[in-house]
C-alpha cells in the first residue's frame, strides 16, 4: 500500500496572531511553525500502517523553501520520502489541484490529510482532492482500518459517530482519534540523522485556478473586563436580565 | 439565477441551522436582486422556510438519500443548482455539510469560503468576512469564480424572520451507484441530547474537576439548562471524557449563546475555540486563571461548592419561569 500524507506548515498553536503590510499578510516574525496537528495524527496513523502492514509512506506539501524544516521533521518521524510543490499556497482549491497532480503521478492508494489546517481553517483540501481524482472520501475521520482494498472508517458527526465502509483508493480528512495524543512521536536523534539522507523532491507547480483571495485581516475587538460576582443568585440574575441567555 | 441554499433536516425535521442559512440566503438574494431557493432532502414542512425569506423549495424525496451521504448529496445539490441556474450556494457549518461542501465546490469548479460570519461586504466584487487562525482573527475574502459556495458559521448571522410566499416542488435527481461508493453502516448518536454544534448553551469542564467520577454535577447542570456538555483538551487526552467533547483549536469550535467553563484555566488554544460564543461564564478557584480575561462573568470559587449551588438556584429559577 502506498500512502501519501499531506502536510500543512502552520503556526504553533500557542502563536500570537498578528498581521503586517497593512494587515494583508500574516506576520511570521517570531512564529514557530509546526506540522498541522490534524496532519500529525494522520502521519502517526500512517506510521502504524507502515510498521504493521508494510505500507510505504510519502509526505507532500505545497510551499516555498521555508517549509522544508517541517518536512524534515515528518521524515524524522518516519516517512520514507518527501515532496514539496514549489509555490506559495494561494487557497484550498489551488492546494488541492497541486496535490491532486502529485497523487495522480504517484499512484497512491491512501491519501491522509488533516480535516483542516489550524491557520486558514478551510477544511476543503481532502474533499476536493477526492473529487478531482474520483477517489472515495471520509472526513473528520477518527478511526481507519484497511484490509486489502476494503476500508472501514469511523467519522465524527455532530453528537456522535458514524461507521462507513468504502474501498481504496481513498482520501481521509483525519483528526485526533486516528491515534491518541500520547501516540504522537517526538523525533529521536537517529530519526533526525536519517531524515537528512532521505529524498525530498521539489516539483514545479501545475497551472491552477485561484478561486479566492484574502484581501485583509483584522482581529476581534478586545473584550471588556469580566464582571466578577460573589453568589450564584447574582449570576443567574445577570444571565437572565442582562445577557438574556437563560 | 436564484441563490440556492441547502437546508439540512434530520428525520424530516429542519435543523435550527437550516433557518439560519435560509435567512442568510434571503439576504444575499436581496443584495443580488434575486430570490432564494432552498434544496432539502426528504423534509417535511418545507413551507416553514418561507418564514425566513425562501420563495421556492426543491424537495428531493428519495429513499436512497434518507441517510446522509456526502458524495450523493453533493451531486444532488449540484443538479439542483444547474436546474435552477444558481451560481451562489449557501450552506451551514455542520459536520455533515463541512464533509459535503468541498465535494460540491470541486464538482462545480466553485470557490468555497467556509466560516463566514456576516452578510457579504460587497457583491461586486464578491467579498465575505470569515474567521481565520482558529477564531483568533477575521479575513476579508474575495471570491473570483462565477460559482460560489459560502459556508455560514453557526449562530453568527442569526435567524431572521422575513415572511415570503413559498412554492414547494418535488425535485428528482439521477444518481448512479458511484455516488454511494462510501456507505454508512452504523450511526452511534444519542437522540434528543443537545450537541456542541447546535446547542444554545454549552457547559464545559476541565482538570479542575479532579476526575471523571465528578462529572455527574456537570451533566446535571447541562440537563437543567438543555445544554451540551464539553471539556478541555487535557480532560479528553486523559480519557476522562470522549474526544467528541473536546473544544478548542484542535477540537470543536463553540459558537453558543452561553458558554460556562468550570475548572478550565483558559489556555490560548481553548480560548480560540470558544471565542465565537456570545456570553462566557467562568468558574475557577484561581483568580489569576487566564480565562477570566476572556470572560463576561466570573465566580472565583471552588467548583464543588459553586456548581451544586448553581444547580439549586437554576432549579428554582426554572420553576418560577416555567
Amino acid at each position: 500500500m502506498k500512502i501519501l500524507v499531506c502536510i500543512s506548515n502552520v503556526p504553533d498553536t500557542t502563536s500570537k496572531i498578528n498581521f503586517t503590510d497593512g494587515d494583508t499578510k500574516f506576520d511570521t516574525n517570531g512564529v514557530q511553525f509546526v506540522i498541522n496537528p490534524n496532519d500529525e495524527f494522520g502521519l502517526t496513523r500512517a506510521m502504524w500502517f507502515k510498521e504493521k502492514q508494510g505500507a510505504s509512506v510519502h509526505v507532500a506539501t505545497v510551499g516555498g523553501p521555508s517549509v522544508e524544516p517541517t518536512m524534515r521533521k515528518a521524515l524524522a518521524i518516519g516517512a520514507d520520502e518527501a515532496i514539496r510543490v514549489n509555490t506559495e499556497p494561494v487557497d484550498g482549491f489551488f492546494v488541492a489541484q497541486q496535490l491532486a497532480e502529485v497523487i495522480k503521478n504517484g499512484g497512491y492508494d491512501l491519501v491522509i490529510c488533516g480535516r483542516e489546517s489550524i491557520d486558514y481553517n478551510g477544511g476543503m483540501v481532502p474533499g476536493m482532492i477526492a473529487t478531482f481524482l474520483d477517489m472515495n472520501f471520509v472526513n473528520t475521520c477518527v478511526s481507519l482500518d484497511i484490509e486489502g482494498t476494503s476500508a472501514t472508517a469511523i467519522r465524527e458527526i455532530d453528537g456522535g459517530k458514524e461507521t462507513l465502509n468504502t474501498t481504496l483508493p481513498l482520501v481521509i480528512g483525519g483528526q485526533k482519534g486516528l491515534v491518541e495524543e500520547s501516540d504522537l512521536r517526538i523525533p529521536n536523534m537517529r530519526g533526525i540523522m536519517q531524515a537528512r539522507q532521505k529524498k525530498l523532491s521539489v516539483l514545479e507547480p501545475v497551472s491552477a485556478t485561484k478561486t479566492t483571495e484574502d484581501l485583509s485581516f483584522d482581529k476581534p475587538a478586545p473584550k471588556g473586563a469580566v464582571k466578577l460576582v460573589a453568589t450564584v443568585d447574582e449570576l443567574v440574575t445577570l444571565l437572565h436580565n442582562e445577557a438574556k441567555v437563560i | 439565477m436564484s441563490v440556492l441554499v441547502y437546508t439540512e433536516s434530520e428525520n424530516g425535521k429542519f435543523k435550527k441551522s437550516a433557518f439560519e442559512v435560509a435567512s442568510y440566503a434571503a439576504e444575499v438574494a436581496k443584495q443580488l436582486g434575486t430570490s432564494a431557493t432552498a434544496v432539502s432532502f426528504n423534509a417535511k414542512e418545507n413551507d416553514t422556510l418561507g418564514e425566513y425569506g425562501v420563495s421556492k423549495v426543491m424537495n428531493i424525496a428519495n429513499d436512497s438519500l434518507k441517510t446522509f451521504n456526502a458524495k450523493a448529496y453533493a451531486k444532488a445539490i449540484a443538479q439542483a443548482a444547474k436546474q435552477e441556474g444558481a451560481t451562489t450556494i449557501i450552506v451551514s457549518s455542520s459536520a455533515d455539510t463541512k464533509y459535503m461542501a468541498p465535494i460540491l465546490a470541486a464538482t462545480l469548479a466553485a470557490g468555497y469560503v467556509p466560516n463566514v460570519v456576516a452578510a457579504p461586504e460587497s457583491t461586486s466584487p464578491f467579498t465575505v468576512k470569515r474567521t481565520a487562525f482558529s477564531n483568533k482573527s477575521f479575513a476579508h475574502t474575495q471570491m473570483h469564480t462565477d460559482n460560489k459556495v459560502i459556508g455560514v458559521s453557526n449562530n453568527a448571522f442569526g435567524i431572521r424572520e422575513n415572511k415570503t410566499d413559498v412554492a414547494v416542488e418535488d425535485f428528482s435527481v439521477s444518481l448512479d451507484d458511484s455516488a454511494f461508493s462510501t456507505k454508512s453502516v452504523e450511526i452511534d448518536k444519542v437522540i434528543g441530547k443537545a450537541t456542541i454544534a447546535d446547542a444554545e448553551i454549552v457547559v464545559s469542564a476541565g482538570r479542575g474537576l479532579k476526575g471523571p467520577e465528578n462529572w455527574g454535577m456537570i451533566e446535571e447542570l447541562a440537563n437543567i439548562l438543555g445544554a451540551a456538555t464539553a471539556c478541555s483538551k487535557p480532560v479528553s487526552d486523559l480519557g476522562w471524557r470522549p474526544h467528541g467533547e473536546h473544544v478548542g483549536q484542535t477540537g470543536k469550535p463553540v459558537a453558543s449563546n452561553l458558554y460556562i467553563a468550570i475548572g478550565i484555566s483558559g489556555a490560548i488554544q481553548h480560548l480560540a475555540g470558544v471565542s465565537s460564543s456570545k456570553t462566557k461564564v467562568v468558574i475557577n478557584t484561581d483568580p489569576e486563571a487566564p480565562f477570566f480575561k476572556a470572560a463576561d462573568y466570573g465566580i472565583v470559587g471552588d467548583a464543588f461548592e459553586v456548581v451544586p449551588a448553581l444547580i439549586e438556584k437554576l432549579k428554582e429559577f426554572k420553576a418560577q419561569n416555567a
